[in-house]
């Protein structure tokens, strides 16, 4: 496991091994799929706009999760939705990029702008898996109390990972 | 508000009073670390880490905390960067 990020000169560093590297590629890109471009509507201002054709929040729970509600009120929050969701997708699809552009095994040096795009990107990772794997406030407790034999056993030693990836990484920006 | 307007001038009834404002509020959640929902907090707001920390501790211990407040346009503008941060963040007008 690697000693997470660190302080530089220019942004942060860290150093990643080839199978870390093949886990972040891979958990990325997943989110990269999932979350597909902001579908606009066939009105060309709209489109300029960034305006979306849909108002109804995502059925599938980690895209809910990724592009929550911003009201309590339906209504209000579908025109919110239609307003933002595609450049919310954008950004998001964006920093993903960021990331499997700039990730390769070695020491590797982040510029503070690519390292915001990686606090995102790797936040986005957290919480799709945090959706799927039903994480509580107790999952690093639950973690040392779990068996290497559990089947949920790798997916929450990458969570915990990833966890440790974002903490070290907001450290080394403050 | 302002303390500028005459006491003695009332509000029409059919005021909607435009100048209420609205907030942003931030939810708990199991995922988001304290220290990037912190950072994200000092980064989105320009907040001093302390005032940042307490926000923090509030959505952690009782589940939400309002952040921010302001007009509806600025409210929205904040829960949409929120948003792309990945936090659990609303809109709701003061009450």
């Amino acid at each position: 496991m690697s000693t997470g990020f660190k302080a530089s000169h220019a942004g942060v560093t860290i150093r990643l091994d080839a199978g870390e590297v093949s886990i972040l590629v891979s958990l990325v890109s997943q989110i990269l799929g999932l979350v597909e471009p902001g579908a606009t509507g066939d009105d060309p201002i709209e489109r300029a706009l960034g305006i979306g054709a849909s108002a109804t929040p995502p059925s599938d729970p980690v895209l809910a999760r990724l592009f929550p509600a911003a009201y309590a009120d339906d209504e209000a929050s579908g025109e919110f939705r239609r307003y933002t969701e595609a450049t919310l997708r954008e950004g998001k699809r964006a920093d993903a990029t960021m990331v499997l552009e700039t990730v390769e095994p070695g020491e590797l040096e982040l510029t503070f702008e690519q390292a915001q795009a990686w606090l995102r990107a790797i936040n986005d990772v957290r919480l799709a898996l945090g959706v799927r794997l039903e994480v509580t406030e107790e999952v690093h407790e639950e973690i040392a109390a779990m068996s290497e034999e559990d089947p949920r056993y790798p997916a929450y030693v990458t969570y915990d990972w990833l966890t440790y990836l974002q903490d070290t990484l907001v450290r080394a920006l403050w | 508000m302002g303390g500028t307007a005459p006491a003695e001038v009332e509000r029409p009834l059919s005021d909607v009073r435009p100048d209420l404002p609205w907030l942003t509020i931030v939810w708990n959640d199991p995922v988001n670390l304290m220290s990037y929902v912190t950072y994200v907090f000092q980064s989105v707001f320009g907040y001093p880490r302390v005032k940042a920390e307490k926000l923090m501790m509030d959505v952690h211990h009782k589940g939400k905390a309002v952040v921010a407040s302001g007009t509806r346009e600025e409210m929205e503008r904040d829960v949409q960067i929120l948003h792309s941060y990945g936090l659990w963040a609303t809109v709701q007008r003061d009450s």
